[in-house]
């Protein structure tokens, strides 16, 4: 493992940016007198645009700076933190670059999204989104295991909080009490996560006294014993399992997708499901690579499931963001799937995947936010023939869910198309039977479109439907540009991914061979 | 070694002793007119106290008043913590005992007396030394939580405490008895030495009664049944002051004697502990699920709290007692912060106790609202708040020790406890609001609730680091 260092902390900057409009907002607040309050709102998603923004430009400067071409580890910086092997250690390599280019580039998207939609405690809401945003960014810089869970568990708190306040209204009796949907969809979203998350700091602390390290690069090199790789693949799994959301444990997500903000959705379809991956990618196929092959066939059997039951799943949901919701855990099944093949097209299918369901699946959920905001609906039954009302709307909309299917010539196709073609070469079945969700994909998400879009207005609301503003435009447009851009010319990413990928499973096969050799 | 000796090393105990008398008297003959002043007077005697602990010559080796008494470094680092804890309870209290009309000027004085106990049990390395370091304490805890004496609930916490508390304390001198009879020995050193020869059945069950007692005095399952009443009947500042400072020094008084006396047998103790650590996190997280006053949850919490820290005690090793000490400090912050923004809680009619009196708070009080939240979160252990390194240490001392299935057990007792500590935070966010509670809550309240709650955040560049140094060096004076 080779690791570049840099004099410019630029990762950490990256990752802490966002806290300076954490206290500008937090400061103004703070200072302001009861009648100013609608003024500190004003300002609030100003100084979040403006901190979301340039946090993206400051990434946008390490891109420059990082060399996709190079091996190893790149501008990573080290600082004393807690002693004894523990470091405070930030580095980015090709697995995680894009993703935290994604990262920064999806949060001013968010932030424009809730500009006119959320209008209660927006001090909170940027405050908690701006934190979110570290943390996020922080998954994906972190080079050391223990600062790895910092952000990683850090994560759930602004987002339950998210999730438990800015929520969709509606009750549900739960253990004999009427409680809000969205207090439930919190709780089950932070319950579950933390259940598995606990698991894995048990494994970490083990890691720790074995190695003497937490430094993933170290850890990296570090050849754990066989018997001791299937426990600490399984406390790994557990954890990110969950975040992913694999089958039978992604039944959190749907709830947490629907009661969540519009914005809240997107940041977790687009970036929090991906740390699930990224943690796979990073820690479970070249830190025990043993365990990995041995449980192949058990994540192909999950992934299976979860592609072609979820896809099913999806076909019956009657609320559209449960739909998208449900259609995510089958695109995370190809993402698991590719991953454990362990050949360098699944890997690299299941990086590009994420990345490319982070622009779609975020857009898709813009999409469903777009007519909420305006109809405060998500039944698919209450729509039909927007197209008559908002065209722009439903060339958008056509766009994504083509993206969604897979169609050749967006993002969403590379992806599948690689995994398959990486896990054809370990399993034929699991790839011949995933394509079927390939189908079924298509089955749920052109009925989603037919229905929401196609036919003539019979809902009298929808009669006087506005179409699409000028922001929502720029947003959906920008993220359409880019599945565009990522569809037909994957190489530039893939360049970015293959050094990476090829250090990753150069460790997963010395690993294979050392066991059976 | 000269007694003169051995008076300059026990001299913050010394001055503490001599100190609190002279204010008693002060206090006596001017007729409790300066209530107040003696409380100030007490934090000052605390800071003097705390000089020679910091800076004054250590005495690892040196075996003071017959080995009875060690200034090593394990004691010094508790002595610091318990002093802190100590004055930070009296600047909790004042404006609180001034409302509720019981600003009488025992209370600081009390506080020495039981911190002068603490001080002694840390220091202590002889069982008659332990038993009157532990006595001397806990009679001045029992007065305290019957210190609001005209009200119902406070004699009865005070009554129950005493009872059960003088229970204990006899479990724990019979289990005493029982030691010194079979190893002819009193003070831990040769309590260790003899353990290698002794008969180690006799030895066994006198461990057993003590570390019942002990249990007892930390609240450890299953002997934490006063825990819940005791903390709900006594004014709140002096459950502040109980979940804190004597919960530290009853968990580094419970590491001295099992590492230091008892080092020979572990492998008969250590399942013992591990059965009271799996008990109390279990019984602290699910009890508390069901609570609707938030004392009664802190309770609760707090035993759960104590079974994590036995987790490093259990391990028997030096990483173990760093771990507890570690554990109990950051807890010892997170309680006193806790028990700050409950103090807030006040409203013109009287104290508001209910969880539901919290709903909505952070539209009515977003600080206050946010400083629970805070506190909530690093209780139940989740990262970058200093809740979660403690945590991580003592799983760290558990696996080190091969106790992966205690670390198994806490990880998921965690899982448990997250849902109570939540519970409360989206009341807190999510709910209508409840009516306001007062502003005036007193400026040291505020102001500690804020540092603390800003330790919390910062602490994982600040604190964290610095405690996992002092601590090393602090286990590291009991494996010497």
């Amino acid at each position: 493992m080779t690791e570049s260092a840099s004099s410019i902390p630029w990762l950490s900057f990256t990752t802490f940016f966002p806290l300076l409009g954490v206290f500008l907002i937090g400061f103004r607040r703070w200072m302001s007198r009861e009648d100013e309050l609608a003024y500190v709102d004003k300002a609030a998603k100003w100084v979040a645009l403006m901190a979301t923004s340039a946090t993206f430009v400051v990434s946008l400067i390490t891109y420059v700076i990082y060399q996709p071409d190079v091996e190893g580890f790149q501008l990573v910086e080290t600082a004393e933190w807690i002693g004894n092997g523990i470091v405070y250690k930030m580095g980015v390599d090709g697995a995680s670059i894009l993703f935290v280019l994604l990262t920064t580039f999806i949060m001013p998207i968010c932030i424009l999204a809730s500009w006119n939609s959320i209008n209660k405690r927006v001090t909170d809401y940027m405050i908690a989104f701006l934190i979110l945003e570290t943390m996020m960014i922080g998954v994906f810089c972190a080079l050391d295991l223990v600062l790895f869970y910092v952000f990683f568990e850090g994560s759930l708190i602004p987002m339950c909080i998210l999730i438990g306040v800015w929520g969709s209204e509606g009750e549900r009796t739960f253990l004999g009490n009427i409680i809000k949907n969205r207090v439930y969809a919190a709780f089950k979203f932070f319950l579950y996560t933390l259940l598995g998350s606990l698991l894995l700091l048990v494994a970490l602390v083990w890691m720790y006294l074995t190695a003497g390290t937490t430094d993933i690069v170290q850890l990296l090199a570090f050849d754990f014993p066989p018997e001791a790789q299937k426990w600490l693949w399984l406390a790994f799994f557990a954890s990110f399992a969950v975040k992913m959301p694999m089958w039978p444990v992604h039944t959190w997500l749907p709830d947490a997708h629907v009661q969540a903000p519009t914005a809240g959705s997107v940041v977790l379809a687009a970036i929090l499901l991906k740390m699930g991956g990224y943690g796979f990618i990073r820690f479970s196929l070249p830190m025990f690579p043993i365990a990995s092959a041995d449980f192949a066939p058990f994540i192909f059997t999950l992934s299976v499931i979860a592609i072609v039951y979820t896809s099913l799943v999806a076909f019956a949901q009657e609320d559209m963001k449960k739909l998208i919701a449900y259609s995510s855990v089958a695109h995370m099944g190809f993402v698991t799937m590719g991953i454990f093949s362990g050949t360098e097209q699944g890997v690299e299918g299941a990086l590009f995947q994420m990345l490319s369901h982070g622009f779609i699946s975020g857009a898709l959920f813009l999409c469903v936010g777009v007519v909420y905001d305006r109809m405060h609906t998500r039944e698919i039954a209450a729509y039909g023939g927007l197209v008559q009302r908002m065209k722009i709307y439903a060339f958008f909309f056509m766009f994504f869910t083509m993206g969604n299917v897979g169609l050749p010539g967006t993002s969403g196709f590379i992806g599948e198309i690689l995994t398959m073609i990486g896990v054809f070469k370990v399993s034929t079945w699991t790839a011949a039977l995933a394509a079927t969700g390939v189908v079924l994909s298509a089955a749920y998400a052109l009925r989603l479109y037919r229905e929401v879009i196609f036919g003539t207005i019979t809902h009298e609301p929808l009669k006087k439907i506005p179409d699409l503003n000028r922001i929502e435009i720029g947003i959906l447009g920008t993220l359409m540009l880019a599945s565009l851009w990522l569809g037909l010319n994957p190489t530039p990413a893939l360049d970015v991914f293959s050094p990476a990928v090829e250090m990753i499973l150069e460790r997963y096969d010395a690993g294979l061979a050392a066991a059976t050799g | 070694m000269t007694i003169w000796d051995n008076i300059t090393f026990a001299f913050p105990e010394i001055f503490i002793a001599i100190a609190l008398m002279i204010l008693l008297l002060v206090g006596v003959f001017t007729s409790g007119k300066y209530g107040r002043e003696i409380g100030w007077a007490s934090i000052g005697v605390l800071a003097v106290a705390l000089y020679p602990v910091l800076f004054g010559t250590a005495a690892q080796t040196a075996d003071l008043f017959n080995g009875a008494f060690a200034t090593d470094g394990f004691a010094k680092f508790s002595k610091v913590v318990i002093y802190t804890g100590a004055a930070v309870s009296i600047l909790l209290s004042g404006h609180f005992m001034e409302r509720e009309k019981i600003n009488r000027f025992e209370y600081p004085i009390l506080i020495l007396l039981s911190t002068l106990g603490m001080s002694l049990m840390v220091s202590s390395t002889d069982l008659i030394s332990l038993y009157m370091g532990i006595e001397l304490q806990s009679l001045s805890l029992y007065i305290l939580a019957a210190f609001n004496r005209d009200s119902l609930r406070s004699t009865e916490a005070g009554l129950k405490y005493f009872v059960l508390g003088a229970l204990s304390s006899c479990l724990l001198l019979y289990g005493a008895s029982l030691i010194y009879g079979f190893t002819g020995a009193t003070t831990f050193d040769a309590i260790a030495a003899a353990g290698l020869t002794a008969n180690t059945t006799g030895l066994i069950l006198g461990l057993v009664f003590l570390i019942s007692g002990l249990a007892f005095k930390v609240s450890a399952a299953p002997f934490h049944m006063w825990t819940p009443d005791v903390y709900e009947g006594s004014p709140t500042p002096v459950t502040a002051f109980f979940a804190a400072a004597p919960k530290f020094a009853g968990m580094a008084l419970f590491a001295r004697v099992m590492v230091e006396a008892f080092p020979t047998i572990i492998a008969q103790w250590q399942p013992i502990l591990v059965i009271i650590s799996i008990l109390s996190m279990a019984i602290g997280a699910f009890s508390a699920i069901t609570q609707t006053n938030i004392k009664r949850l802190m309770a609760y919490s707090s035993i759960g709290h104590m079974g994590y820290a036995l987790m490093g005690v259990a391990a028997g090793t030096a990483q173990g007692v760093s771990s507890v000490l570690i554990y109990m400090s950051i807890y010892l912050i997170m309680t006193l912060g806790t028990f700050a923004c409950i103090l807030a809680m006040r409203r013109p009619e009287g104290m508001a106790e209910n969880i539901s009196d919290l709903a909505g708070l952070s539209r009515t009080q977003p600080a206050l609202a946010l400083m629970f939240t805070v506190f909530f979160f690093s209780l139940m252990g989740i990262p970058p708040l200093a809740g979660f390194f403690a945590k991580f240490y003592v799983f760290m001392a558990a696996l080190d020790a091969g106790l992966f299935y205690l670390a198994i057990a806490g990880a998921l007792a965690s899982a448990v406890s997250a849902y109570y500590y939540l519970a409360v935070i989206i009341k807190i966010w999510v709910n209508e609001p409840a009516p306001e509670f007062d502003r005036n809550v007193g400026q040291s309240v505020k102001g500690i609730a804020a540092l603390a709650t800003l330790l919390m955040v910062i602490g994982i560049f600040t604190i964290v680091p610095m405690l996992t140094g002092y601590a090393e060096t602090a286990a590291g004076a009991l494996f010497r």
